[in-house]
């Protein structure tokens, strides 16, 4: 009597472990097929600009051919490209105007977001609040009353209205995540500091900045990557060529009335789009971790 | 110099609870120190004022004879160590105990000095270059320590540092503290909710109690002679019996009337301190260690009192044993040699000198 009972309970402990396992066999099967899927969707307008890139004006022009095949090769649009001192020019800008816009958005949202999850202050948990608000006022609505302001300011048409710009994009995201890894870091750490003799900027310099920066740097990715790509602003304040950053450079030089020099486009494009991929893949990891991190503390 | 004095202090958070409710204490120099009491009683809030990381609600606290209320904690030569250590994760253990020897820009000699001879009084040396997630709680618990021994400060406070630990290193880590006080000397105050700890380690225990101190004294003098009853009953492992009773005087004797009908002789040399309360209900208090088994080789059994057993239970060296006497739980520490069994009735002795009487109206010790 008993040993049928056993043995009835032996398969069942084992149907139960293999639903088990064929479950995650197809939650595996699930995360494969929608990961490719995706994939394919955001890899296929790259790779279809890399193929067109590399294209003579003639094949990209005839319809009759597949477009995904490449049947001379050239890099003529490159050469063409890289050989025009103005598309130097608008890469020097878009680096200057990045360069600057990431040290000042890192300034002042370190600063901020020190001053905001550490000092309790009257009013700092409402600003804290407005400050994640105004990121989302988007910039299509903000340029106009901002034309004016840097009208004002005399920096319309100038490289320098894009640097004091384009904070109002990056420092508010950037101030959020930085009070969410700071809030994250224990109290104590900075009562320590604090009896170890430490100020206010040299807690901040010597245990909060090495503390959180994965925070840091996926801050900074954020910044750069807003700022290289940022096209709103510089449409709407630039208009000589000689001040114009890569992304509205390219468009600009390329596109004359409804004449589209697509090769170029695409290598330019592309070209302009290197720097961003060469920091991911230099600092995936890290972005990788502050990403998770701010995820489940801010 | 290192005395430290808290005159009246009184800590109120915002809504008007008060944590700390204007307590008194001075502390010589070189004492070890330990506040303890349960959890949220103020003893955090109270530490956390001397060091300055907390502000001061009313009263006045002086370190080394300077009034400290309005300096803060960089320049009250200080040194605290926390429960979760807090460790500056990024620096090496080295760096962690120079740290605020170099805020102070000490000569980088000095500083390797120092480091290096906390780490000798620690043991930690060979952990110098590490970082802190490469090291145990123990070791942790070494490197908090050593970063407040550094420091040579006036004074060491400590907040429950050996919470995190488990049992065993606990017992060893309270050694340590003992050892390093004895070798640096230093004025410390010491937070816990654990009163073995607070035995061990003090030398003089301040018990506090819902934001008041209840009684200070040496660990001997809380365990014989305490004030109230909350000290009586947190001071000792099992706590203290109480059990309600009635004293009756019969011919200037006193008796203790228990409520299952047995009666206890209150010993002569303390009958004038209890006359004055002669037939009222008082709490009598005794200690399981003051409530043995009467052995037949004993010659007369003063306070002969028989209970039945509910739970026993052996313990190696002693043998813990569970009554109940009208409500009240009662236990006794019996010789592991009695044959004491659930349900056979048991004739103990109550050592009447060990014991106190409480007055129930105001939890006052008589
Ligand atoms: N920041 C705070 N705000 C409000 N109440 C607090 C704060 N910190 C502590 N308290 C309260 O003060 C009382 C004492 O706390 P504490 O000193 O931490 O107790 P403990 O003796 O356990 O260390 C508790 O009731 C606690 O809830
Ligand atoms: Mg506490």
């Amino acid at each position: 009597m008993s040993a049928t009972t056993a043995s009835r309970d032996v398969p069942g402990i084992y149907h139960k472990a293999g639903s088990l396992r064929s479950e995650r066999r197809w939650a595996m099967w699930w995360a494969y097929v929608s990961l490719i899927v995706a994939a394919i969707i955001f890899l296929a307008p790259p790779f279809y600009m890399l193929l067109t890139s590399f294209k003579t004006n003639a094949e990209i022009a005839d319809h009759s051919l597949n477009p995904w095949w490449i049947r001379a090769p050239t890099i003529e649009h490159y050469a063409a490209i890289l050989s025009n001192p103005i598309f130097i020019r608008f890469f020097i800008n878009s680096v200057i105007v990045t360069g600057c816009v990431v040290v000042l958005t890192m300034v002042i949202s370190v600063l901020a977001a020190f001053a905001l999850a550490r000092m309790r202050f009257w009013g700092s948990q409402v600003l804290a609040t407005g400050v994640f608000l105004t990121y989302l006022v988007p910039d299509t609505l903000l340029f106009i009353p901002l034309y004016q302001i840097v009208g004002g300011l005399g920096l319309l048409n100038s490289i320098w209205g894009l640097v004091l710009v384009y904070p109002t994009l990056t420092v508010p995201f950037c101030t959020w995540i930085m009070i969410g890894y700071f809030a994250s870091i224990p109290k104590e750490l900075d009562e320590a500091a604090l009896i170890d003799g430490a100020n206010w900027m040299q807690m901040l310099m010597k245990i909060f900045v090495p503390v959180a920066m994965p925070g840091i740097i996926a801050a900074t990715i954020f910044a750069f990557t807003v700022s290289w790509a940022a096209f709103v602003y510089p449409t709407a304040f630039v208009t000589t060529a000689e001040q114009m950053p890569l992304t509205i450079g390219v468009v600009s030089q390329l596109v004359r009335g409804d004449t589209f020099a697509w090769g170029q486009i695409m290598a330019g494009a592309l070209m302009a789009a290197l720097p961003p991929v060469i920091i991911y893949a230099f600092l995936m990891d890290y972005y990788i971790a502050g990403l998770t991190a701010g995820a489940t503390k801010g | 110099m290192a005395e430290v004095s808290l005159r009246r202090i009184v800590k109120a958070y915002e809504g008007d609870v008060q944590a700390v409710k204007g307590i008194n204490l001075e502390i010589a120099d070189h004492e070890f120190v330990v506040l303890v009491g349960p959890s949220g009683c103020g003893k955090s809030t109270t530490l956390r004022m001397i060091a300055g990381l907390e502000e001061i609600t009313a009263g006045d606290i002086a370190i080394g004879g300077t009034v400290v209320n309005d300096i803060p904690p960089r320049d009250r030569d200080i040194a605290m160590v926390f429960q979760n250590y807090a460790l500056y994760p990024h620096m090496s253990v080295y760096d962690n105990m120079a740290f605020g020897l170099t805020l102070r820009k000490f000569p980088k000699a000095e500083i390797d000095k120092r480091v290096k001879e906390a780490a000798r009084i620690l043991d930690i040396t060979p952990l110098l270059e590490r970082k802190p997630k490469a090291l145990s709680g123990g070791q942790r618990q070494r490197v908090a320590m050593g970063r407040a021994i550094v420091r040579d400060p006036k004074v060491f406070l400590f907040d429950e540092p050996l919470s995190n630990l488990d049992a065993k290193l606990r017992v060893q880590m309270r050694t340590e503290i003992k050892k390093v006080h004895q070798t640096v000397n230093t004025t410390t105050i010491y937070v816990t909710h654990d009163q073995v700890e607070a035995m061990t380690l003090a030398d003089r225990v301040v018990v506090m109690n819902h934001g008041i101190i209840e009684q200070v004294g040496p660990p001997q003098e809380l365990y014989h002679n305490p004030a109230t009853k909350f000290v009586a009953g947190f001071i000792g492992s099992p706590a203290m019996n109480f059990i309600p009773a009635r004293l009756e005087e019969t011919s200037g004797a006193l008796r203790l009337m228990l409520p299952d009908g047995a009666t206890l002789n209150v010993p002569e040399a303390r009958v004038a301190r209890y006359r004055s309360h002669a037939g009222k209900p008082v709490l009598f208090g005794i200690r399981p260690e003051h409530l043995t088994d009467d052995k037949p080789t004993d010659k007369t059994n003063p306070a002969p009192l028989t209970l039945t057993p509910e739970v026993i239970e052996p313990m190696g060296m002693e043998t813990l044993a569970h009554f109940r006497i009208d409500g009240a739980e009662v236990s006794a520490r019996l010789d592991p040699a009695t044959p004491a069994a659930v349900g056979q009735p048991l004739r103990l002795i109550a050592h009447m000198d060990q014991m106190h009487i409480i007055d129930p109206t105001n939890d006052k010790v008589l």
